[in-house]
């Protein structure tokens, strides 16, 4: 049987002995006796590392990753650099504690540090903290942020946001006890500017996306100087690889930029775990939830890194915190990290091209089938909308026995495909040849 | 060493009140008991605060202390050199105050006088 | 010894790259309107690759894992994280949540199949996997206490009860969840005042939220009573997992009377905590909270696991799809190579480890709660100590020179001067020893050359940091010098 305890059944009865105790039941002696559980726990019996591979392995072939890939929709297949698992490998790293001792987690400050300005220099913000689960709490967490800072109970957020992170932030407002109210898209797939002012005044703030859910690229500059004319805030959720090719939150004025890094770096690993990523202006810092990193020297004057401003914390400041975030997610952090200083500047905007231009064939190519409309006029970066004759669910069915992930089944009966820069015209061209077949099949 | 031109609160607060505004801030015993202050969450100006409302929060590297306010009223002025220097705090306790408040109403009740406040000083050693 | 090692940023130089990618095979396109373009260059370090690699494999080295050494850090569970478990988490790196839910039985059997092996480890009806975190779980099971009694049209009920050992997520994730917080005052010996709880309850009561060994490691000895007075009140029991590696297969929450909890897979079973996260934090409760668990729900039908989102009256999501599944993978992994006598035999072993310590300690440190105690023990310095000005944290960096990672400190808040020793069961009797000894030499040094423990640690790559200035000018940001 396998066991993790190094100690011999001999070791533990002179263990035992030290203390003064005849056994081990004799730990337990607190417990009233009619709670005990007086059984074995009823669970699959214990198994050998060998069994246990196999087994894994078993499940592994219960389930059909299919071979090529046009879905995204909030979890993105992108190239990660093998030196990203590999140094994410380092125990060191992994089986380590949220470094609450810095003299002996220099190595994960500074990391956490460096995250943040990566996150900042990606971002075009002033400061950023540790992560939080997933762009959907940071969404949730931003709500947070803006009621507190704009002291107003009325927070907007665009129906172009994923709807896993709307229908959290709904979940996480009615406890908050603040207002949720939607902003429209228009006929163009973008947020309607009328009915976004229409809904402004007594708002905290505005949630927008961008790219949107349905790829659309809106028109940044027009939303932030609309909000910003009624004083609230600007939150900006963003897909952190678009920021090679499309204008950075802080340079439209965002005054706080979130969204989801697992497009930078890290695997899909069947919905996580992934990363949060939240950053906002100077002025905004101490709203911040979650741990922060920051430099500052030792007793000898050299560079030391430390968890600061943790008087806004839940270890400290317990019912009056501004949050109760604890654990973060700092290994996929490091994972984010490591991949935006592979890509560096040139690698960041290679891949967001590269998207656009993939995005871009794979939708003129899908249009010219017989059948097939591209939903929106709109710009977009690397998903789109498309409106098909056949059924979608029909379509996906067909290309799933040809090893095909075709888009995402949308509720109202769209599809929303993704290209990234692991499509290759000749996958786009095969696909295509497929789907040009399974829609003159069913016409027949 | 405690000042007899203010009255003071069993918190450790200082409140002197001068033409119906009330100058609020906090003792020399509290500074010392939050050790170095790294930040003053200052209230906005023309914010209402009533009694009992905590109108500041002072923090130190390991603690969050939130002020509760012995009066009601708007706030009319803030300390704004804490902004930038929160250490003043722990320099010159009774020299800086944190926010003027113009006065609609006092909880009298709650405040002490130099001399009962030493006097509690004396009981908490 | 000490020096200060620089950023990845510091090490760039222009034109330096360590990516590649294929050459684009389809024509480039001119897509973002201009006001949308992002002209500048990015501010990321460019690196060549071996300079990258070496950089964080030196960072890492300045780190401390459990790989690295003893981690006795109390209330976090620092086990062993078997290696076996991050090969197979691997494993199903390339499933896209959004498969077809045909595609994906393998992966949904797995949740399906972890959620009744932690059913029956906690004595409850049910389990959700969605929650990332502790903290995350809290707030979680929060939601439904708050879902369970507006359903009942019990619209008062709007406290929870705290006690004052409670961890500090308890109070926070409460108010989150949109509740007041009541906190309690603890018994002498860190339990709860059965007293001052049943004066705390009333028709406000939304429920209590409870570690079970305390956070002073305690058995909770009146947990029958304590549930007995919150039913009583209409309220329920919300257990906090944090300390679920004392008890396994001993006793179960479910059986205590708790209604509703979490579990902390990334302490109790072995999931690695990554500097920090991901974690993932598992809710389970009782039936009468099932309707309001979070969607999708997992549900077998005909041999297949289903994904229902057709629950009227959910409390929504809390996250992303379905939780941090690469975690979900290890603890499940965990459980199967260990089996229910594998899990007890951990369990017991844990409190054997803290009882042993204790027992050695005793004497040398003061032990505020001198009785048996369950999977880590409280001890602080002595009088004569702290007449020497030496205080928890000169004991933890003095510590740290000697290779160990220090305990909690400074928690719980209710014991003055709290060191919170957790050794789990994954230590040898050896290492207990060594750090006994290594406990034994800092008392000593202490009470004889109390300056050379104010002096540590020596032997780190950073002295003592200054946290002040950190907190009053915080720098959170690499920028270029002018």
């Amino acid at each position: 049987m396998k066991s993790y305890v190094p100690n011999t059944l001999k070791e533990r009865r002179e263990m035992l002995e030290a203390i003064g105790l005849k056994s081990m039941d004799e730990l337990f002696s607190d417990i009233p006796a009619d709670l005990r559980l007086n059984r074995e726990l009823d669970l699959p019996a214990p198994m050998s590392e060998i069994e246990l591979r196999d087994l894994m392995i078993g499940y592994i072939l219960q389930n059909d990753e299919g071979g090529l890939l046009f879905r995204g929709a909030g979890a993105y297949r992108h190239y990660i650099p093998s030196v990203v698992p590999q140094l994410a490998a380092r125990s060191e790293f992994y089986t380590a504690y949220t470094p609450y001792q810095a003299e002996m987690s220099q190595g994960m400050l500074q990391s956490i540090f460096e995250w943040q300005t990566v996150i900042c220099n990606l971002t075009g913000m002033e400061a950023s903290n540790a992560s939080v689960y997933d762009g959907a709490t940071a969404a949730s967490e931003a709500i947070l942020m803006m009621r507190d800072s704009k002291r107003k109970n009325k927070v907007l957020y665009s129906a172009g946001l994923n709807p896993d992170v709307i229908c959290t932030i709904k979940t996480y407002a009615h406890c908050y006890g603040i207002e949720l109210v939607e902003v429209p898209l228009n006929k163009d797939g973008i947020t309607d500017m009328d009915a976004l002012k229409a809904k402004l005044p007594e708002s905290a703030g505005f949630i927008a996306a961008q790219p949107n859910y349905f790829g659309c690229i809106e028109n940044m500059d027009a939303i932030a100087e609309t909000v910003h004319e009624a004083k609230a805030l600007l939150v900006s959720y963003v897909n952190p690889i678009s920021l090679g090719a499309i204008k950075r939150p802080g340079d439209y004025g965002a005054d706080i930029a979130i969204g989801d890094a697992q497009p930078m770096g890290l695997p899909l690993n069947f919905g996580g775990p992934y990363v949060g990523f939240m950053a906002t202006s100077g002025k905004l810092i101490r709203n911040l939830p979650g741990r922060i990193a920051g430099e500052t020297t030792d007793a000898e004057g050299g560079r030391a890194f430390v968890l600061t401003l943790q008087a806004r914390e839940q270890h400290i400041r317990r019912d009056k915190a501004s949050s109760n975030i604890c654990s973060n997610q700092m290994l996929c952090a490091i994972m984010s990290t490591i991949y935006a200083c592979t890509m560096g500047p040139e690698g960041m905007r290679e891949v967001a091209e590269q998207n656009i231009a993939k995005a871009h064939y794979l939708a003129s190519e899908l249009c010219k089938i017989k059948g097939i409309k591209l939903r929106y006029e709109t710009p977009f970066f690397n998903e789109f909308v498309i409106d098909t004759e056949i059924p979608a669910e029909q379509i996906n069915e067909a290309l799933k026995d040809m090893c095909i992930v075709g888009g995402l089944v949308l509720e109202d009966g769209g599809m929303l495909w993704c290209a990234t820069e692991m499509n290759t015209k000749e996958d786009i061209d095969f696909l295509v040849d497929m789907l040009k077949n399974i829609v003159e099949g069913a016409e027949e | 060493m405690i000042p007899n031109d203010r009255k003071y609160t069993r918190e450790h607060d200082w409140v002197k009140i001068e033409d119906g505004v009330a100058i609020l801030g906090i003792t020399d015993h509290a500074q010392e008991a939050l050790g170095d202050i790294v930040y003053v969450e200052l209230p906005d100006v023309d914010s209402e605060i009533a009694i009992g409302d905590s109108y500041t929060t002072v923090e130190s590297v390991k603690a969050a202390s939130p002020v509760d306010s012995p009066v009601a009223g708007k706030v009319i002025e803030v300390n704004e050199a804490l902004d930038e220097q929160p250490e003043l705090l722990n320099e010159d306790a009774y020299g800086q105050f944190i926010a003027k408040i113009e006065v609609t109403e006092v909880n009298e009740d709650a405040l002490l006088t130099a001399e009962e406040y030493e006097q509690l000083l004396a009981e908490e050693e | 010894m000490r020096e200060s090692y620089k950023l990845i940023f510091e090490r760039s130089r222009e034109g330096r790259r360590s990516y590649d990618l294929p050459a684009l095979d389809v024509p480039a396109v001119d897509a973002i309107p201009a006001n949308m373009k992002n002209e500048s260059k990015l501010d990321l370090p460019e690196v060549g690759e071996v300079d990258l690699v070496r950089h964080y494999t030196n960072l890492s080295r300045r780190n401390f894992g459990v790989d690295n050494g003893f981690y006795p850090l109390g209330s976090c569970t620092m086990k062993y994280n078997p290696k076996i478990n991050e090969e197979v988490a691997s494993m199903s790196e390339n499933m896209h949540p959004l498969l077809d839910e045909d595609m994906a039985q393998g992966s949904l059997r797995l949740m399906y199949d972890l959620e009744g092996y932690l059913s029956e480890i906690c004595g409850m009806d049910a389990f959700t996997l969605q929650p990332a975190a502790g903290a995350h779980g809290e707030l979680t099971g929060l939601m439904l206490i708050r879902a369970y009694h507006e359903k009942r049209g019990d619209m008062e009920r709007k406290t929870i009860i705290v006690p004052d050992a409670a961890h500090g997520t308890n109070p926070a994730s409460a108010v989150m969840a949109g509740f007041k917080v009541k906190e309690i005052k603890s018994a002498p010996d860190g339990g709860v005042d059965l007293d001052a709880l049943r004066e705390a309850v009333g028709p406000d009561t939304a429920g209590l939220m409870l570690t079970n060994p305390s956070t002073l490691g305690l058995f909770e000895r009146n947990i029958k009573e304590i549930a007995a007075i919150v039913h009583e009140a209409g309220g329920l029991l919300y257990y906090d997992g944090a300390n679920l590696n004392a008890i396994m297969g001993i006793v179960r929450p479910g059986d205590m009377g708790f209604d509703v909890m979490h579990i902390n897979l990334h302490k109790t079973f072995s999931t690695p905590h990554g500097g920090g996260g991901p974690g993932s934090g598992p809710v389970g409760f009782k039936k009468h909270l099932e309707p309001f668990m979070p969607v999708p729900v997992l549900v077998e039908r005909e041999g297949m696991i289903e994904m229902d989102y057709d629950r009227p009256d959910t409390i929504g999501k809390v996250k992303n799809f379905y939780g941090n599944f690469g975690v979900i993978v290890r603890a499940y992994a965990y459980i199967r190579s260990l089996g229910g006598a594998g899990l007890k035999e951990a369990s017991m072993n844990a409190v054997l480890n803290a009882n042993y310590i204790k027992n050695a300690l005793r004497g040398v440190f003061a032990i505020p709660h001198d009785r048996i105690c369950m999977h880590e023990c409280i001890v602080t310095p002595t009088e004569e100590m702290m007449e020497k000005g030496v205080h928890t944290t000169d004991i933890a960096k003095a510590l740290i020179d000697r290779g160990y990672h220090p305990p909690t400190i400074y928690f719980p808040l209710i014991v003055h001067e709290a060191m919170m020793i957790e050794p789990t069961e994954s230590e040898s009797r050896e290492t207990l020893d060594e750090f006994i000894e290594a406990m034994k030499d800092i008392a000593n040094e202490a009470l004889t050359n109390p300056e050379s423990v104010h002096a540590c640690p020596k032997n780190t790559p950073i002295g003592r940091p200054d946290e002040t200035t950190a907190a009053r000018k915080p720098i959170v940001r690499y920028t270029k010098p002018e």
